[in-house]
């Protein structure tokens, strides 16, 4: 069976972010890390393999900076690497994200199972996934809780996947694009035989000509949302108006009286 | 119709509209009254959703597109992307919004590479440039907003944010036109099969609760929820948590508010023994009114919190029932 695990850097979400005069996002001195909902999406993978047999690939497009990700994917376990980039993808949407990542998986060939993160923490879209089985014309399981059965020799898979209301059991044919949330697992820690495997390793770059995409298809050129302006939202005044009586159900009174008062209840 | 209509994907779950979905055709509305063409409401689920088209029209569309079929009765992304992919071809919509639910989330982006156009996820505001429409979306959980535009393609795709836009007053006396539209898939061709669905017990989404209950690190244990849930009964509110109390077990994941959970925006949340981590107030900043009850004074929730009590939450929240039941009877 052979899984491909998709994933990005994205900034420490501790990071304190700030925008520039320019418009220039900046996470100052974070460290960039593997976005954390793919770790889940690799831990998932590796535990299927270890089940099923076979090998993990994880994916990123991204410049140099994909490494982190791709390095940390590798020290919890997945056994290739593929990093996709050309300088004409940078300022690509999830039109055109999907796009490079599809026609990298169609160029990958034998792929039984695509697993996705949640979302990237930073641009917060959740849309990769779902566009990507469009473009490859697989299904989409989203959200997946729980991989209540997967049968390689039989080509299917049995998902949980969340939606406001319970969960739905779904089942699909392979290959299929699952995308996981967090609670389908708990992610290992890396190894130090795996970092230092991670650390030795080659990491190859295709470009769009390796994967036969077209140039038009990337970048500015092949998205269809523009994001012209990035700004701080605007700062909370003030701290918490402490309430305070003289006994604990005086205080309850005291505070439930306000919240009536700003008719919110 | 014309080629600046507005669609909306009407959502449901047995038969009631979500939340997101109304708000959604308000934002369309006021979108299309600025435009000077109308909103189409697509209704496309199964048998006997007909009563959801006259709701769709009173809440402020103009025309519904209905389609009864037992391959859109459970939600699934194959047949309902045919389908609108397949309206939106004929109409030429200058835009599709779409609650930004689970469903919408994974319907959108979808649509939008099928169709070759952007998709704008999750936006809290909007408004027009000319004829193209600038959204504002929050990223870094929170920490940036991003204006954005789909400024070539078309259909501009939209996913909505619950409870970011108001929620239209109905007015049944509306009148619009309901067309019925046929399927585009049959059942063999769609490759997902919904073979059963476990229902979430207590119910009230927390994407569209008005008032959110949370408890945290501070609760101490499964049973320490006891008084938090005693406090949403009496509200009728949602049930949250903070990612402390979800990791330690103590309460399902579905229940978690912040970065790595679900992004809430009620009128108003009560965070118990939260500290408030900044991954968390990326999930619930935006709430109306926030109050925070905690016994260490120099947790990081008050400085985000409108209302605070310093106490123990065994004793506070306890009597913050007492008083609310009295206050409510």
């Amino acid at each position: 069976m052979h899984i491909v695990v998709c994933t990005k850097y994205t900034p420490d979400s501790e990071a304190k972010m700030s925008v520039d005069a320019s418009g220039k996002v900046s996470w100052g001195t974070s460290p960039l890390i593997i976005n954390p909902w793919d770790e889940y999406a690799v831990e998932e993978a590796l535990q299927l393999r270890d089940q099923h047999g076979g090998t993990v690939t994880v994916l990123s497009m991204g410049p140099e900076e994909a490494l982190e990700a791709l390095k940390h994917a590798i020290a919890m376990g997945c056994d290739e690497a593929v990093r996709v980039w050309d300088d004409v993808c940078a300022g690509s949407d999830t039109l055109a994200t999907s796009y490079i990542l599809a026609e990298t998986i169609e160029k990958m060939g034998d792929v039984d199972l695509i697993l996705f993160g949640k979302s990237a923490i930073d641009a917060q879209t959740w849309q990769v996934a779902p566009a990507v089985a469009q473009r490859l014309g697989i299904p989409a399981l989203t959200y997946v809780i729980k991989i209540v059965e997967l049968d390689p020799a039989g080509k299917s898979i049995t998902v949980e996947r969340l939606l406001e209301e319970g969960r739905q059991v779904v089942s699909a044919p392979l290959p299929a694009v699952v995308g996981t949330t967090k609670g389908i697992n708990e992610p290992r820690y890396t190894s130090f035989m795996g970092i230092r495997k991670a650390a030795k390793m080659e990491y190859p770059v295709w470009t769009l000509a390796d994967i036969e995409a077209e140039t038009n298809k990337v970048g500015p050129a092949g998205s269809g949302v523009r994001w012209p302006e990035i700004s701080m939202p605007p700062a909370r005044e003030g701290e918490a108006e402490i309430v305070q009586g003289e006994t604990v159900e005086e205080s309850a009174q005291l505070l439930v009286d306000k919240l009536m008062a700003e008719k919110v209840i | 119709m014309s080629k600046n209509d507005v669609f909306v994907w009407v959502e449901q779950f047995k038969g009631q509209p979500a939340p997101a979905s109304l708000e959604a055709i308000g934002a369309a509305r006021s979108l299309a009254d600025k435009l000077g063409s109308s909103v189409t409401a697509c209704v496309f689920w199964g048998p006997g959703v007909e009563p959801l088209a006259q709701q769709a029209i009173s809440y402020g569309a103009d025309v519904v597109l209905l389609a009864e079929d037992e391959t859109l009765a459970d939600f699934r992304v194959e047949p309902q992307v045919a389908l609108l992919a397949k309206t939106v071809r004929q109409t030429e919509p200058a835009a599709v919004l779409i609650g930004a639910t689970f469903r919408g989330r994974e319907l959108g982006p979808a649509l939008a590479a099928e169709l070759d156009t952007g998709c704008i996820a999750d936006c809290t505001a909007l408004a027009l440039e000319g004829d193209v429409l600038a959204a504002t979306r929050p990223i870094y959980a929170g920490k940036l907003l991003s204006k954005c535009v789909i400024p070539e393609r078309r259909p501009q795709i939209v996913t909505t944010r619950a409870r970011a836009f108001p929620k239209p007053e109905p007015d049944p006396a509306r009148g619009g036109d309901v067309v019925r539209v046929e399927p585009v898939s049959t059942e063999d061709t769609i490759a997902c099969k919904v073979t059963d669905f476990l229902a979430t017990e207590g119910g009230v989404s927390l994407a569209d609760a008005s008032i959110i209950v949370s408890g945290g690190r501070g609760v101490g244990g499964p049973e320490g929820f006891e008084p938090v849930r005693d406090l949403a009964q009496v509200l009728g509110a949602a049930m949250g948590a903070s990612r402390a109390a979800v990791d330690a077990g103590w309460i399902p994941y579905e229940h978690q508010v912040g970065q790595t959970g679900k992004t809430v925006s009620p009128d108003l949340y009560i965070a118990c023994g939260i500290s408030g981590a900044i991954q968390h107030q990326a999930g619930m900043r935006t709430s109306k009114v926030i109050v925070a009850i905690n016994k260490d004074p120099e947790a990081p929730i008050f400085k985000l919190a409108h209302y605070g009590i310093v106490g123990d939450l065994f004793k506070v929240v306890p009597a913050l029932t007492a008083a609310f039941k009295e206050k409510l009877a």
